[in-house]
């Protein structure tokens, strides 16, 4: 069973429902949360890994209740025509999303395997990597 | 009898198309299956490459005058200020010079979005750069201010003048303080988090001929994508051998300055940089063919990343602080790897400059060869090297 990760976007009116409650008790998913936001307009951005056999109908019960869900990888965009595979980014990402294949040394992108830190957007000096928050 | 070329031979052999060109890469294999004489008896030319972070590097620009004329004592391009006290229509827009209103490390660590080299990545790529000017007017010159857009096409010449590039060796940058680091050698872990290391190891060019046997003054590089020259030394040229524990490594410290016509570049091989909490630079992709002139020559760049060494330096006091103390000697290979250990510690390396890139760029000047469209130039004056014993001078500040 594999897991997936998605981007929650919630409105002022949607942030203080408790949804994790509802995916873990009644679409029985595992939930790892990667990343929680909530501005000052009361605006929430929540970062998920979610897991089980209902994945579908828990991603239908949220946008039931009018929240906006992505891909995460749609939402971290590696341009690849900007990166020159230096190879700085690899050690800063902790997860090996960001990875230099060998012997040629290229940089690899697995968005599968990215928490969304940011870190490779601070570090990159060609500005390669950019995250849609 | 050993093998000898002059550089008429070989290039009467690249414009008949019968020269055998070989990348650095590829030479280390050839030697390790045949052995440094029969390579050099096969082989004419050998090629190298590097692209990575060049600070010290800046280009010349003549915009043309305009009517009524004016003598430019101010000038920015896209707000990054270039150096105007050259001549009227005449500016110097450095590297790593950053926008006029940038934060800088204010909001630390400054991210340094964008600086002169971006300018010059920009002006490459054929996109069109704001020109503001000011003056204080003269009789032939009246003109005081000037707000227009300039594109390479517009303006007189742009020639890159890169004072110091292609760096010999580079230290592999480390740091052993508790707190995390912004270096031009990128982000630099708490103790010992991280490696990083900038040069393309056994593709780079001046550690492929460490002796300047042939790199010398009027040398016919890749530059930016464009055929360019070797034009001097570069600043801090210091070439000395490498010493580690008493056993002579190779020779390192060597730095070139080169020059090059922006009109012929391509924007994939000059790239504006931006170093979180350091500041902006220019990467610049460099190739140097080594004619094979002997059996010596063949030695030298046939060495491997396992033969070639960086330094190890701490970043967060031995480096700022000039203590000179280094922490040991990594090799390339090591560094290629992906981890190092250093004080028992296995600690993760990454490089800063581009093997891919410097690859592709030994490649194409690999192919330019081949086809005859580039010859090799005999130095009209070679380059000192480690044997001249350059000692660098430190800044006394006591004065």
């Amino acid at each position: 069973m594999s897991s997936k990760k998605i981007i929650l976007r919630f409105t002022a009116a949607t942030s203080d429902k408790p949804i994790i409650y509802n995916l873990v008790k009644d679409y029985d998913l595992m939930v790892n949360i990667i990343k929680a936001h909530i501005n000052p307009e009361k605006e929430g951005t929540l970062v998920l890994e979610l897991t089980g056999e209902r994945y579908q109908e828990g991603i239908n019960f949220l946008e039931e209740q009018n929240i906006k869900v992505q891909k995460l990888a749609e939402q971290v965009n590696y341009n690849q025509d900007r990166c020159t595979s230096c190879g700085t980014c690899t050690d800063a990402c902790p997860t090996g999303a960001l990875h230099l294949e060998r012997p040629a040394m290229q940089v690899q992108f697995d968005s599968d395997k990215c928490i969304v830190c940011q870190m490779c957007v601070k570090v990159c000096p060609m500005k390669a990597m950019e995250v849609c928050f | 009898m050993s093998i000898e070329r002059t550089y008429a031979e070989i290039n009467e052999r690249i414009k008949s198309g019968q020269a055998v060109v070989l990348t650095a890469d590829e030479v280390v294999s050839l030697v390790e299956e045949k052995g440094v004489a029969q390579a050099a008896k096969e082989v004419d030319v050998v090629t190298t490459g590097t692209f990575g972070p060049m600070c010290s590097s800046g280009a010349f620009l003549n915009f043309g005058h305009p009517q009524p004329r004016m003598r430019m004592s101010k000038v920015w391009l896209n707000d990054v200020s270039a150096y105007a006290g050259v001549a009227a229509a005449d500016a110097y827009i450095g590297a790593t010079e950053p926008t006029e209103d940038d934060p800088l490390n204010k909001e630390y660590p400054g991210e340094f979005r964008y600086g002169g080299g971006h300018v010059i990545e920009d002006l490459v790529a054929g996109r069109k750069v704001k020109l503001r000017a000011q003056s204080y007017g003269t009789d032939c010159y009246p003109r005081r201010e000037l707000e227009t857009d300039i594109s390479l096409d517009d303006i007189n010449e742009a020639f890159l003048f890169n004072p110091r590039n292609a760096y010999q060796n580079y230290n592999c940058a480390v740091n052993v303080s508790d707190k995390t680091i912004y270096t031009y050698m990128g982000m630099l872990q708490s103790n010992l988090g991280n490696a990083h290391y900038s040069t393309s190891g056994q593709l780079s060019p001046l550690l492929k001929d460490p002796n300047f046997l042939t790199i010398g003054i009027g040398t016919r590089i890749f530059l930016g994508g464009g055929v360019g020259y070797v034009a001097w030394n570069g600043t801090q040229h210091f070439p000395a051998m490498l010493n580690a524990s008493g056993v002579d490594l190779h020779p390192s410290g060597g730095t070139l300055s080169v020059v090059g016509d922006m009109k012929q570049m391509d924007a994939r091989y000059i790239r504006g940089a931006s170093m979180l909490g350091y500041g902006c630079s220019l990467s610049v992709g460099i190739g140097i063919p080594i004619p094979i002139l002997n059996e010596e020559v063949m030695r030298w760049v046939s060495r491997s990343d396992k033969e070639l060494y960086a330094p190890v330096m701490d970043y967060s006091d031995a480096y700022p602080n000039r203590t000179g103390e280094l922490l040991g000697y990594a090799s390339y290979a090591d560094l290629k790897s992906g981890e190092i250990t250093l004080q028992g510690k296995r600690v993760k390396t990454a490089p800063m400059s581009s093997n891919p890139m410097a690859v592709e760029i030994a490649n194409t000047l690999k192919e330019w060869i081949k086809k005859g469209e580039f010859e090799v130039s005999q130095p009209a004056q070679l380059l000192p090297s480690a044997k001249d014993n350059i000692v660098a001078k430190a800044l006394n500040t006591d004065k």
